[in-house]
């Protein structure tokens, strides 16, 4: 009786500790993976500062003592910056003029901007387009942060669009408030986020409803001209939304973004009107959009934005060339930076707009050369000072390069004070100087690319190889952990890994590198694989056959590897979506096929034929042959009609997404909008009534458990939550506007409150997983003899045969003790109800439960596919089950 | 008399596989602008009528199976109808079939009912050639120890081959983006293809 619970608690210990370190070795493998994969770029908070300029040399025309000058003395006292999201380069681009003969191009978002092409035309001296790249991603909040800091923003900041943080990094806005300008801003709420309290005036307007064409648009222009005509600002700001969310809502080919943009024309149009003399225009588009109107991605389409600039005085000496230059899209930071005065954000690797600094009135060559060259020279110290200091705080640029683009600064800021010292310098000699400055900038940009943009091959692929391990090691585990001697396996590999860490750290240590946690994890863990497979390799031996390994029948493996193998041909994964049902349908034919094959299929009568002589061992039907005929067919279509709710993967061309994955809210018909949503609940409320009734023909739902309960009470309520917030958030649009406000709350709680209960129904689930009706009565003397416990995978048909009676002995023993322990007085009987569906029972709960909050995240009619997803594992299983001569219960495959 | 068959087999099969060698070039000759990719409907129409003639003129002269003992006019002809409509309806369950995985409801409906008779020209007809209008004899067939003779045993493979081989044409589908249907074809070599190999063996195991 002693003895017992000791061995019973040291099994239960190791298993914990097996446990954790399964779960170590998985985090030491994706932890490597991650970090080579997620790319890294370290944020600086130096801040420049205007009593601080970036390197040695006198500042241009010792600017520093006057007032509302710092690096250089300011051209404009005041701004006036349109961000017009998703502005593409071609909505901009100036058409020409067709012949009589040639028809006009009748896209609608070209040639809306007729004031620019105007302006451009009659004003050419103060005046010019650029197109301007963005960089990877094109998410908006990548790209404001781009075009304040003027630096790269990596993908590990991508994660990061919807919940945004301040910038912490030195950035124009901050720059202007340390100026102690007044910065007025109204249009996105994303700026509210990253520049918190910045602005001495704000209006923000909810970026979050990209349906919402017109709230910010319309808020913006309510304000913006009484601002602009108060005169209480220095920068102004105004960040249009529209045609961004014209573009997800109906994309760049729809009469609706000619409307949008022909508003945009009229606002740049009274902006142009009411421009005083010291104040620059700057109408810039953060990034493009494909053809669909979708961005984020790299393609061309997506990169090229419009940037405008306009002054009501002469700004360029030159006329505009025939075709826009392109501009990196941060060049546009340390140019509005000096211009405006102010030193160049710390974290800036924009190279500035030499043309801007030439003095447009004054028509001396050099002296306009020579203003260039201080501005691109003040610049490329910034930047240098910036190279110096991130070198010194991360290791991960090429050190090689770094050290060409120092010697090329070195010289060409030589050069420059050269030029100084003998003003009289040739102009030749000015033009080069430039050129190296250049140059050293555009080095500078495509180092920082190249080396916040690189993935380190070798740790993905050793995190890859640590996780498929850790993979195989868990099957290994599964099929041996009911063997005897295994436990002893488990202490040596933690003692190995233990004893490789050491030795790994006192390695790094004694040859001075730098410790990396995340390597020292991949070390542990590879050491204390290694061991245990070696171990595992030398205790296989002969007697048991590889096929034992592989718990899943042969032709579900087969369809599993070629499925693996698709993800490594990039056009099987772009042709995924019909793939993969292909293979799923392949499989079940092949299963029913086989079924046939194996003569299970049909009753034998059918076959017997006089002259035949069947094999003995083909074993009795399970199931009606027509039975299993009817599952594959059902599959076949419910795979089919699932191919319906397609959804394009991005950047997929020649692919259309079904149209059905839209919210029911942007519908317009008003009658199919109320069949749809029928169809929705009916959806939903078909999923409760089929988990019920399997829950209930499993008779788990007699149980007096707190899950089962919550089963019965819960799940209803839950989908009358999910259905009214459906009915809400599709029809909010025409509630009455003394309800907006009801409506908006309901909306808002609905969700959270099915997600709170999905929540509660989990945590109910994991406390008390075992949904089975328990009935101990004292009194009656036991009878059964008891069967050895069940123990590994059945083995002879015998075997097969009793596994439930078997299963139900062994809980009936464990039930027992747990029972004699509490009270010992007097022998019990146990029984114990729906055994058969113990796992199976939790399992379905708990997919149910996490369904519903997955649902509230999509469209509405997702709910229809949701169903079919239900069904289609219901119904695999069962095909599988009547393939296999018996199946143990909570075996779940995974629907890919 | 075993050896006998395998040669007549093996002759049959070579007729088979110069059949629709015939029909690849024999049309060049009469139809203008015949070529496999271009006019890919045509020619899967020869090539299905070309199979299918050959293989009911081997069945007439080589007459596998031994003849019923009914031989009346009335019996033939509702026999020949039952063939008919068995292929027919063997059209139509691959063209589900072939919906079902995917191919699209209504745009090409034309080529995916003519790949549905192709395959069943490569796989009903010698059914129905060799065993009758007699679903049970075909299930049996298809079964495990369920072939008892050696041409039942190359019946079966040549079918199982087929089928494989019109699964594996599916695979390059996704590398083509540009013309998706010619696939059809590709399908169709794929299966010929396999079907060879396939019939070499099954004639030589014998």
């Amino acid at each position: 009786m002693n003895s017992l619970p000791a061995t019973s608690r040291m099994q239960k210990i190791s298993v914990l500790l097996f446990l954790a370190w399964v779960s170590f070795l998985f985090y030491a493998g994706i932890a490597l993976f991650t970090s080579g994969f997620l790319l890294t770029r370290l944020e600086l908070t130096n801040h420049s500062s205007c009593h601080e300029p970036p390197g040695p040399g006198s500042l241009p025309w010792g600017s520093q003592g006057k007032p509302g000058a710092c690096w250089m003395a300011s051209r404009f006292s005041r701004l006036v910056l349109v961000l017009v999201d998703a502005l593409r380069f071609d909505f901009a681009q100036p058409q020409p003029s067709h012949g009589p003969g040639e028809p006009p191009v009748s896209l609608p978002f070209l040639g809306k901007l007729n004031s620019l092409q105007r302006i451009l035309e009659i004003q050419p001296h103060h005046a010019r387009l650029y197109q301007s790249k963005a960089d990877p991603p094109t998410t908006t909040m990548q790209r404001l942060k781009a075009l304040t800091t003027g630096s790269l923003p990596t993908f590990i900041d991508a994660g990061s669009n919807f919940a945004s943080y301040a910038i912490v990094e030195d950035n124009l806005i901050k720059q202007l408030t340390n100026a102690g300008r007044h910065v007025v801003f109204m249009g996105d709420d994303t700026w509210k986020d990253l520049f918190p309290g910045a602005f001495s005036q704000a209006f923000f307007f909810p970026s979050f409803n990209v349906r919402d064409l017109h709230t910010v648009d319309n808020g913006i222009l309510e304000h913006l001209y009484p601002t602009m005509d108060g005169g209480e600002w220095d920068v102004l700001i105004a960040h249009f939304l529209g045609v961004d969310h014209c573009g997800h809502k109906y994309g760049p080919h729809h009469p609706e973004m000619a409307k949008k943009l022909s508003q945009m024309d009229q606002v740049i149009q009274g902006l142009v009107e009411r421009l005083e003399n010291d104040t620059l225009l700057v109408v810039i588009g953060d990034h493009g959009m494909t053809i669909t109107g979708d961005h984020g991605g790299d393609s061309d389409l997506e990169i090229s934005a419009a940037l405008f600039l306009y002054s009501p005085k002469a700004l360029f000496p030159r006329v505009p060339p025939k075709e826009p230059e392109i501009v990196p899209q941060i060049s546009l930071v340390p140019t509005l930076a000096l211009l405006l005065g102010l030193p160049i954000p710390f974290g800036n690797i924009g190279e500035v707009m030499a043309e801007l600094f030439a003095e447009a009135e004054d028509s001396q060559p050099h002296s306009s050369a020579l203003a260039q060259a201080s501005a691109l020279h003040l610049n490329a110290q910034q930047v240098s000072r910036f190279l110096h200091t991130y070198s010194a705080a991360a290791q991960n640029l090429q050190v090689k390069e770094l050290h060409q683009l120092q010697n090329l600064f070195s010289k060409a800021s030589a050069d420059y004070q050269r030029l100084l010292q003998s003003p009289q310098g040739a102009e030749a000699a000015l033009q080069t100087v430039i050129t190296e400055l250049q140059q050293f900038l555009r080095g500078v940009r495509a180092m920082c690319i190249e080396s916040w943009a690189r993935f380190s091959l070798g740790r993905m692929a050793g995190g890859a190889a640590l996780l498929a391990a850790a993979c195989f090691l868990c099957l290994l585990v599964s099929q041996w952990a009911t063997y005897p001697g295994f436990h002893p396996l488990l202490l040596t590999p933690m003692a190995c890994g233990l004893a490789s860490t050491i030795v790994c750290a006192g390695l790094l240590a004694t040859t001075g590198l730098k410790l990396d946690p995340v390597v020292l994890g991949a070390m542990a863990a590879v050491g204390s694989l290694l061991p245990f497979l070696w171990k595992a390799w030398a205790g296989w031996g002969s007697k048991r056959p590889l096929a034992a390994l592989f718990p899943i029948p042969g032709p579900v493996l087969l369809f599993l590897l070629i499925r693996f193998a698709a993800f490594f041909s990039d056009s099987f994964v772009v042709a995924e979506a019909r793939a993969t049902p292909f293979l799923l349908g392949s499989l079940i034919l092949l299963l029913v096929a086989q079924l046939h094959w194996e003569g299970k299929l049909l009753p034998p009568k059918l076959l017997t034929i006089p002259r035949l002589c069947f094999s003995a061992s083909a074993g009795q039907p399970r199931h009606s042959g027509t039975h299993a005929l009817g599952l594959g067919v059902g599959l076949l279509l419910c795979i089919r009609l699932a191919g319906l709710f397609h959804r394009c993967p991005e950047e997929t061309p020649a692919c259309h997404s079904s149209p059905w994955l839209s919210p029911l809210a942007s519908m317009v018909g008003g009658r199919a909008k109320n069949l749809w949503y029928g169809a929705c609940v009916g959806a939903l409320v078909a999923l409760l009534a089929a988990v019920r009734l399997w829950l209930c023909r499993y008779s788990n739902l007699k149980s007096p458990e707190p899950s089962v309960l919550f089963v019965r009470w819960g799940l209803p309520l839950m989908v009358l939550g999910t259905a009214a917030y459906w009915a809400l958030a599709s029809g909010a649009d025409e509630a009455p506007p003394r309800l907006r406000a009801l409506v908006a709350g309901a909306s808002v709680v609905l969700p959270r409150a099915v997600a709170g209960l999905a929540a509660s129904g989990l945590m109910l689930l994991l406390w008390r997983p075992v949904t089975v009706l328990v009935k101990a009565t004292t009194g009656t003397p036991r009878t059964r003899t008891v069967l050895t416990p069940f123990s590994g995978p059945p083995t002879s048909q015998a075997d097969l045969d009793y596994v439930v009676p078997q299963i139900y002995r062994h809980m009936q023993e464990e039930f027992r003790g747990r029972l004699e322990r509490t009270k010992s007085q007097g022998p019990l009987t146990v029984a114990a109800y729906q055994l058969g569906s113990v796992y199976s029972a939790a399992m379905v709960t708990a997919l149910t439960l996490l369904a519903f909050p997955l649902l509230l995240l999509h469209a509405e009619r997702i709910s229809l596919v949701f169903l079919l997803l239900f069904l289609q594992s219901f119904l695999l299983l069962h095909l599988l089950a009547a393939g296999i001569p018996i199946t143990t219960p909570g075996k779940y495959i995974s629907q890919p | 008399m075993k050896d006998t068959d395998i040669k007549r087999l093996l002759y049959t099969h070579l007729l088979c596989i110069f059949s629709i060698i015939l029909s690849i070039c024999i049309p060049s000759f009469f139809l203008e602008n015949f070529s496999i990719l271009e006019t890919h409907l045509t020619w899967l129409c020869i090539c299905s009528v070309f199979v299918t003639a050959v293989n009911l003129v081997l069945y007439l002269i080589v007459k596998p199976n031994a003849s019923s003992k009914r031989s009346s006019i009335s019996y033939k002809v509702t026999r020949f109808l039952k063939c008919c409509i068995y292929f027919l309806m063997s059209c139509f369950f691959f063209h589900v079939i072939f919906v079902l995985y995917g191919a699209p409801l209504i745009e090409l409906v034309l080529e995916t009912f003519l790949f549905a008779v192709i395959l069943s020209t490569f796989t009903t007809v010698p059914c129905l050639c060799l065993l009758g209008p007699n679903i049970k004899a075909w299930l049996r067939v298809f079964s495990r120890n369920g072939v008892t003779s050696i041409w039942e045993n190359s019946l079966q493979i040549t079918t199982i081959s087929s089928f494989i081989g019109t699964w594996l044409g599916a695979f390059p589908i996704p590398l083509d983006w540009e013309r998706p249907w010619q696939m059809a074809i590709e399908r169709k070599k794929m299966c010929r293809s396999f079907c060879v190999p396939g019939m070499v063996l099954g004639t030589v195991t014998q």
